[in-house]
C-alpha cells in the first residue's frame, strides 16, 4: 500500500498476539446505549470513557459499584471481553469502542456483532472476534469454571484458542483491516494516499450532485 | 440486471482494495455536535482541511434543550459541545444550522425537508438513523467518528459491500396502521440482528402507497434490525416531494436529474441475496414490551410466554421483562403510563403531528400523563402553527416544545424518571435510553395519542 502522504500520520498501537484471562458478559443484544449511556457523550475528546463503560449496570444511582456486575467482581480480569450474541447493536456512537478500549479491553469475543460497532472497534485497534455459538458457549463454561482460564487470539493466523479446552477456531477479518491492525495504520492514511483517484472519480461521474 | 442498491453503489466506487473494502465516494455528509468533535480534532492533529466543504452540512440537535433555546444552554458541557460544533463550522468553512436558525432541526428531518437528500446519492452521518434518507432511493448509512473524519478528509469512506435483501409488503395497510407499525411488525419478525450485514430495499404495494414521510419512518428503523440501511426506489411520490425544495435541482438541472432518477430501480430479475414477504393487511397497531425494538406485539396482543422464546434467549428475555416490570404472557392494554413523547427522527414530522392532533382533537390529555411534543425541526413547527394544529393541541392540554432529539436519547433535560413508563414515538426502547431506569414503550403517533388521552395503553 502506498502510504506516502503529506498529512501527519497518527500512530495507532500495533495489534500483536494476545493471551489473556476473560471477562464474561453472557447477555445477548448488548446495545451501545448499555456500553456507554448517552448522557456520557458530551465530551469533545476520546479520553475517559472507560470509567463509564456499562455505567448503568456497573454503578447504582449514588455512583457506587454494584457488586453483582462482572466489572466489579475482582475474580474476573483481562483484556478480553466475552459477550452474548449480537454485541454492539443500536447507536453508531464510536464512544462505545472508546469506552471498551479505554477500560483496557483489546478483544471482544461474541458469536455475532452489529456492523457499525464492528467498524468502530477495528478503527480503534480493538479486535472483534466472531466465534461459533458452540465455541462461545464453551468459553463461558470454561471461564465460569475457572476464572483464570485464558484465550489466545492470534491475528496473523486468524485463530482464537480456548486454552482451557485446547479448542481453536479461525475467525474472519478482511486482509486490509488485518494489515492495518498488525501495522498500526489507519484508514485516513490510506484514503489520503488515493487523492488522485478521488479527483479522477469526480471528473468522470455520469451524474454529479 | 442490477438491484437499485447495486446501481447506486457501483456509481460511487472510487477504487476497491484487493481482498478488502471499497472506497466509496460520499455525496452528502451531515454532522451533529455529539459524534463530530473528535473527528475535527483529528483533522487538526494531522494538519488537514475538509476536502469538499460544500458537501458537509452541520446542525445541532442531540444535546440541546427543547425549551428556552434563545437563552444560553445551561449545562456547561452541553453548551461547550454545541459551541465546539459552531467553531468547527467556522474554522473549516462549513454550513452550520445552529440553535434558532430557521433551518435548524434533527439532522434526518432537515436533510429531506430542505432538498439536500436526493435519489441516487450516497449519504452518511455519524448517526445510525441516517438510514432515514434511504426513503428517497439513496444509499444512506450511519458511521462512527473515525469515519466522519475520513469523510471530512477525503469525501470517502471504506466499506465492505453489504449483501442485499428485499422486503416486500404485499397488499394494503389497515386504516389505523402506519409506517411505524409496519416497521415494528417487521423488526419483531426479523429480530434486532436479522438484517445485519444487509442493505434492504422495501417494495410492494403497501410501500408504494406510503407518503415520503412514512417511507422515512420505515427506512429510519432499518438499523433496528441490524441492516446497514434501507431504501425505497424513487417514484412520482418522491419527485413530487422534492420539486421546489431549496437544494433540489432547478430548471434544466431538474429535468436532467429526473431523467437519471427514473433509472433508479431494481431491474426485473435482479438477484437479491435474500427476499422476504410480509402481508401488509395482517399488521395491526404495534407497541413494544421489552428492551429492544424487536420485542414488539400488537397493542391488544400478549407478551410471549417463556415457552415461545428460544432457550438460549430466555435469560435475556427474563432480564428484559424484569426491567420493564412486565410478566411473560401478560397483556399490556389498560396498563397505566406516565409519559408520552411525540418526536424524533422517526416520528417528528408534520404528518406525525397531524395524526396526533387529529386523534386528540376535542379530547383532553389525561392528568397522569406528562407529554413532550417535540417537532423535528423549526420548519415542522412552523407548519404545525400554519395548519392550526398548535391550537388543537393546546385546547387538548398539550404544549409544543422546540426542535431537537430530546427524550429519544435524553441527553438534555427531557429525561423520563426511573421506573416510569413512556409511550414514545422514537426508535429505541433500550434500558435507560430515555433516562436512567426509564421504561420505554415504542409506538406510532396514533397509539401515542390514544395513550396520552386515556393515560393508559389503549387500542386507537
Amino acid at each position: 500500500m502506498n502510504r506516502n502522504i503529506d498529512a501527519k500520520h497518527i500512530e495507532m498501537e500495533k495489534f500483536t498476539t494476545i493471551t489473556s484471562t476473560c471477562v464474561p458478559l453472557p447477555i445477548e443484544n448488548v446495545d451501545t446505549d448499555q456500553i456507554i449511556p448517552a448522557r456520557f457523550l458530551k465530551a469533545t475528546t476520546r479520553e475517559g470513557f472507560g470509567d463509564n463503560l456499562f455505567a448503568d449496570w456497573r454503578y447504582d444511582k449514588a455512583g457506587n459499584p454494584k457488586g453483582d456486575f462482572v466489572l466489579n467482581n475482582p475474580t474476573y480480569k483481562g483484556e478480553v471481553l466475552v459477550a452474548g450474541k449480537n454485541f454492539g447493536s443500536g447507536s453508531s456512537r464510536e464512544h462505545a469502542a472508546w469506552a471498551i478500549g479505554g477500560y483496557g479491553f483489546k478483544v471482544v469475543v461474541s458469536s455475532f456483532f452489529a456492523d457499525i460497532f464492528r467498524h468502530n472497534a477495528l478503527n480503534n485497534g480493538i479486535l472483534p472476534v466472531a466465534v461459533s455459538e458452540e465455541f462461545l458457549g464453551e468459553l463461558f463454561v470454561s471461564v465460569k469454571g475457572n476464572s483464570k482460564a485464558t484465550v489466545t487470539v492470534n491475528l496473523q493466523e486468524q485463530t482464537i484458542t480456548n486454552n482451557e479446552t485446547g479448542k481453536s477456531e479461525s475467525f474472519n477479518i478482511n486482509a486490509y483491516k488485518k494489515e492495518c491492525l498488525l501495522n498500526g495504520l489507519d484508514d485516513i492514511d490510506f484514503l489520503l494516499s488515493n487523492r488522485d483517484k478521488i479527483e479522477a472519480f469526480e471528473k468522470q461521474r455520469v451524474y454529479s450532485y | 440486471m442490477k438491484t437499485l442498491f447495486d446501481k447506486i453503489w457501483d456509481a460511487h466506487v472510487v477504487t476497491t482494495v484487493k481482498d478488502g473494502p471499497t472506497q466509496l465516494y460520499i455525496d452528502r455528509h451531515f454532522c451533529h455536535e455529539v459524534t463530530s468533535p473528535q473527528a475535527f480534532s483529528g483533522l487538526r492533529a494531522r494538519g488537514l482541511k475538509v476536502l469538499r466543504p460544500e458537501r458537509t452540512t452541520l446542525t445541532a440537535d442531540h444535546n440541546i434543550p427543547t425549551m428556552g433555546q434563545d437563552k444560553p444552554i445551561r449545562d456547561d458541557t452541553s453548551r461547550f459541545q454545541v459551541e465546539t460544533l459552531e467553531k468547527n463550522a467556522r474554522d473549516f468553512g462549513l454550513t452550520y444550522y445552529g440553535l434558532n436558525h430557521p433551518k435548524n432541526g434533527i439532522v434526518h428531518v432537515i436533510g429531506p425537508e430542505n432538498g439536500y437528500t436526493q435519489p441516487g446519492m450516497t449519504i452518511v452521518c455519524g448517526d445510525s438513523h441516517t438510514s432515514t434518507h434511504g426513503a428517497f432511493g439513496a444509499i444512506a448509512f450511519g458511521i462512527g467518528t473515525s469515519e466522519v473524519e475520513m469523510v471530512l478528509a477525503s469525501q470517502c469512506v471504506l466499506q465492505s459491500r453489504p449483501k442485499t435483501m428485499r422486503i416486500h409488503f404485499e397488499g394494503r395497510l389497515a386504516e389505523n396502521v402506519g409506517a411505524k407499525d409496519m416497521a415494528l411488525y417487521m423488526i419483531s419478525k426479523m429480530t434486532t440482528g436479522g438484517a445485519t450485514g444487509y442493505f434492504v430495499e422495501y417494495a410492494g404495494e403497501a410501500v408504494r402507497n406510503l407518503t415520503m414521510e412514512q417511507r422515512m419512518t420505515l427506512c429510519n428503523l432499518s438499523i433496528e434490525m441490524g441492516a446497514r440501511g434501507g431504501m425505497v426506489a424513487p417514484d412520482e411520490t418522491t419527485f413530487a416531494y422534492l420539486k421546489g425544495r431549496e437544494f433540489a435541482p432547478k430548471g434544466e438541472r431538474w429535468e436532467e436529474a429526473l431523467a437519471y432518477w427514473k433509472t433508479l430501480k431494481s431491474d426485473d430479475g435482479a438477484r437479491f441475496d435474500k427476499e422476504i414477504t410480509f402481508n401488509a393487511a395482517e399488521i395491526r397497531p404495534m407497541i413494544t414490551y421489552g428492551t429492544n425494538p424487536g420485542m414488539a406485539i400488537p397493542v391488544d396482543g400478549s407478551i410471549p410466554t417463556l415457552d415461545e422464546i428460544e432457550e438460549a434467549g430466555r435469560g435475556s428475555f427474563r432480564r428484559s421483562l424484569h426491567y420493564m416490570g412486565f410478566a411473560p404472557g401478560e397483556k399490556l392494554v389498560g396498563k397505566p403510563i406516565d409519559y408520552v413523547f411525540l418526536g424524533s427522527c422517526t416520528n417528528g414530522r408534520i404528518e406525525d403531528f397531524q395524526v396526533f392532533a387529529n386523534y386528540v382533537k376535542g379530547k383532553r390529555k389525561a392528568d397522569n400523563v406528562t407529554a413532550w411534543l417535540v417537532p423535528g425541526s423549526w420548519q415542522v413547527r412552523e407548519q404545525i402553527e400554519e395548519e392550526g394544529l398548535d391550537e388543537i393541541l393546546r385546547e387538548a392540554g398539550f404544549e409544543l416544545r422546540q426542535p431537537g432529539c430530546s427524550a429519544c436519547l435524553a441527553m438534555n433535560e427531557d429525561k423520563v424518571p426511573a421506573g416510569k413508563y413512556a409511550v414514545s414515538t422514537s426508535n429505541r426502547n433500550f434500558e435507560g435510553r430515555q433516562g436512567p431506569g426509564s421504561r420505554t414503550i415504542l409506538a406510532g403517533p396514533l397509539v401515542a395519542a390514544a395513550a396520552a388521552v386515556s393515560g393508559k395503553i389503549t387500542v386507537p
